[in-house]
């Protein structure tokens, strides 16, 4: 554990490949598979349903992985050769990516207020004690709201990431309303002249409905008091999560209205595919993915370095 | 979001209706409809495909027997033999070897394992009367060991903080503190791993070697995608895995991670997570988790209907009158079983239930004249008697019977039936209407896992 500085990434290079490094098993998943098919020459049949396989198989799910091969075949036809293919298929997920790209600017209010939501075990809290780092390192004012207050130890999970990062963090302890913890945090942080303030909320199920509304409760207190805000209301999804990511955005946004999505734990997975299947349901931007253990490897979702880093060559 | 199943079939099998063989043909068309509603549910897509030449070679040549049409009959077969692929219900725990008696729990980050280590130890104290110990060896995550503390604290059961950071040390630590203080159960939560990560794959391999536990649990998350198969695979290469713990099944996942852990690693699911509760930790049922996974039993439709036709003044009443602590009596009984008539009767509530419809003729006569015998008893009773259900004994069963045309036989049936709903209420004095109608969709053996 050290200060708020063992963050700085100013090396473009290292950020790349610390991203490379991460999506590893993605690549050697999805990505090999997909050079190697279109590497084996023409767009028959077959290599459209081995593709089809594959992607299915990376969680992209039924209906974006047809739509994606519909197009390939449209856009593949007339490929001269096997890398044209491969150029047409970099370029069609880019492209399909591209709608998820859009990085978070957190200079366009102070505080800047992120409510942060998810279902249980995806790394909310991880995700919030990195963001906090990253804010620390940008040289930010940061306070961190532990409306959490119903998992067991966890303000206190939060509080270590103060800690580490540099931040403040507002608890009131297990079993507290969590609305007023929020409420609490914002006045701190505007006392404070903050620049950040993040709201950890608990894990929730989206099926439970008195659960979601304890969210929109939160969410209502905090409109309340600071008009405008939350700026941001992020959604934590696992990516080892299969399908039932949509739903999650669904139910979260029908409750407390998504602005943006975090997915976490893209190194663990051979998959990554659940990215394709939120850009086909037109979901809000992904502002960050979590490529590994480290706090540098929250990075922001940048569409071109991922599908460059999914298709790279094998390294060695 | 996701069509059923059966829809997807019906269509698929409009123009054949009317054929009484299932034959090549049509169940490769078939097949495709399968697989693609596995893949939807999240099953890994070897799993998937395994299975379909499983159900392949058992639906091929079948009769389409009485009334059902094809796609019907496929999906009966799709059914069965995932119900029979996914095992026995099967709670049982080794708890017999000499005590301490190690369970090691395993498994990816955020899959729920210190919650289920306490749940787990809840249940074998509570139903088991075990003295239990929990220690954690996540020395990782911050706060990971205050959590099970905490949790520990809630379940009633003993925790210990090892000291030190080596997880080894300190479970050995932990095993030593059970014997010393004659514990009959030892539960070790670890940490959050990553299949892939070899350095802390050999860490819970040295774990296992150190405390050479009796039951070494996979704990997974149900909302698991295909990278399941994969988790699943290197858990069970690294450790003699005893059994699969799958959680969060309160969620509406469909749950394809279930046979895709089944599949890889043999070992049987012996429980499900269905809650925030500490107590919300069930026994597996093949049936609910395969009936879940093709989206089958329109449950939800059922719990709407209930809800939109019940007479909400009455509902609420009668939840007062449970929260409150009072019991329910026979006056209330009736009030329910006139608005079941009103819903359409036992027989229209069953119709909503997953497979009700395709059993056909061998469905269990319901018969909605017992409703009204039912009813009839309970008329025949005095106010008294519906208040004080507890006083009808021999001589009154004997004039209600005879008031209503009915025999004592009936007359008991009923004071039966009603005891044990009045066991139920008391079980769901929070819940309301929709969670009485939840749990008659579960009785069904369809609703939402557990």
């Amino acid at each position: 554990m050290s200060s708020a500085n063992e963050l700085s990434d100013s090396d473009e290079l290292s950020a790349f490949h610390r991203l490379r490094r991460g999506l590893a098993r993605t690549r050697a998943g999805l990505g090999r598979g997909l050079r190697a098919l279109v590497g084996e020459g023409a767009l028959d049949e077959q290599m459209l349903e081995d593709l089809g396989d594959l992607l299915l198989s990376a969680d992209t799910g039924v209906e974006a992985s047809r739509s994606i091969l519909e197009e390939l075949e449209r856009r593949g036809r007339g490929a001269a050769s096997a890398g044209e293919v491969l150029q047409i298929l970099e370029e069609l997920l880019y492209r399909r990516l591209a709608a998820c790209e859009q990085p978070l600017d957190v200079s366009t209010a102070a505080p800047f207020v992120i409510l942060v939501v998810g279902v249980n075990g995806v790394g909310k809290t991880t995700t919030i004690g990195k963001l906090a780092m990253r804010f620390r390192a940008e040289g930010r004012e940061v306070v961190l709201a532990a409306a959490d207050t119903f998992r067991a130890a966890a303000s206190e999970q939060l509080l270590r990431w103060g800690e580490r990062s540099g931040a403040s963090v507002i608890s009131q302890g297990e079993g507290a309303d969590a609305a007023s913890v929020a409420h609490d945090a914002l006045q701190s942080a505007r006392a404070r002249g903050a620049d950040v303030l993040i709201v950890d909320t608990a894990g929730r199920q989206h099926t439970h409905h008195n659960l979601m509304e304890e969210l929109a409760k939160i969410r209502r207190v905090i409109e309340r008091l600071e008009p405008g805000a939350p700026h941001e209301v992020l959604l934590v999804v696992d990516a080892g999560n299969g399908q039932n990511v949509l739903s999650q955005l669904q139910r979260f946004g029908e409750a407390v209205g998504v602005t943006g999505m975090a997915m976490t734990k893209l190194d663990g997975t051979a998959k990554g595919g659940i990215l394709l299947a939120l850009a086909a349901h037109g979901a809000p931007p992904v502002r960050f993915i979590g490529v590994g253990e480290d706090p540098r490897d929250l990075r922001p979702f940048e569409a071109r370095g991922f599908v460059t880093a999914l298709l790279a060559e094998p390294e060695g | 979001m996701f069509d059923q199943l059966r829809d997807r079939l019906d269509t698929t099998f409009n123009a054949l209706r009317g054929r009484g063989r299932l034959t090549e043909d049509n169940i490769r068309d078939a097949m495709r409809e399968v697989r693609m509603a596995l893949l939807e549910a999240d099953v890994a897509l070897p799993v998937a495909k395994a299975f379909i030449e499983r159900v392949r070679e058992a639906a091929l040549g079948q009769e389409v027997l009485g009334n059902l049409n094809p796609g019907q009959a496929v999906v009966a077969i799709v059914h069965r033999e995932l119900v029979s692929l996914m095992g026995e219900a099967n709670e049982t725990l080794a708890l017999t070897a000499r005590p301490p008696v190690v369970i090691l729990l395993a498994g990816l980050q955020g899959a729920g394992k210190t919650t289920t280590a306490g749940k787990l130890g809840w249940f074998l104290r509570d139903r088991q009367r075990k003295q239990v110990l929990a220690a954690s060896v996540d020395i990782y995550r911050p706060a990971a060991i205050d959590q099970l503390e905490r949790v520990a604290d809630t379940a009633g059961i003993d925790f210990f903080r090892a000291p030190g950071d080596d997880p080894v040390r300190m479970a050995g630590a932990a095993l030593e503190e059970a014997k010393r203080r004659m514990h009959d159960v030892l539960i070790l939560d670890t940490a959050g791993r990553l299949h892939v990560d070899e350095d802390m794959m050999a860490e819970i391999r040295a774990l296992n070697a150190a405390l050479q536990p009796t039951e070494v649990l996979f704990v997974v998350d149900s909302l698991t995608g295909q990278d399941a198969v994969n988790a699943a695979q290197a858990f069970h290469d690294a450790l003699p895995l005893s059994g699969v713990i799958l959680t969060k099944t309160d969620g509406d996942a469909r749950g394809g991670a279930a046979l895709s852990v089944r599949q890889v690693t043999g070992t049987p699911i012996k429980f499900l997570g269905t809650g925030e509760g500490i107590e919300a930790l069930e026994p597996f049922h093949p049936e609910r988790v395969a009936s879940r996974l093709l989206g089958m039993g329109d449950v939800l439709t059922l719990v709407e209907e209930a809800e939109r036709k019940l007479d909400r003044g009455k509902a609420k009443e009668l939840e007062k009158k449970l929260r409150k602590g009072k019991q329910m009596d026979l006056t209330d009984l009736r009030d329910q079983l006139l608005q079941m008539n009103s819903m359409g009767g036992m027989a229209g509530l069953l119709s909503h239930l997953p497979g009700m419809d395709r059993l056909g003729a061998a469905a269990p006569s319901v018969d909605d004249r017992q409703t009204r015998s039912m009813l009839a008893i309970i008329d025949s009773m005095t106010p008294y008697e519906r208040n004080n259900p507890e006083e009808i004994r021999g001589s009154r069963k004997r004039r209600i019977a005879a008031g209503s045309g009915t025999q004592v036989q009936d007359v008991n049936r009923l004071l039966k039936q009603f005891q044990q709903m009045r066991k139920m209420m008391k079980r769901m004095r929070k819940g309301g209407m929709a969670k009485l109608a939840q749990s008659l969709g579960r009785r069904g053996g369809g609703g939402p896992f557990g």
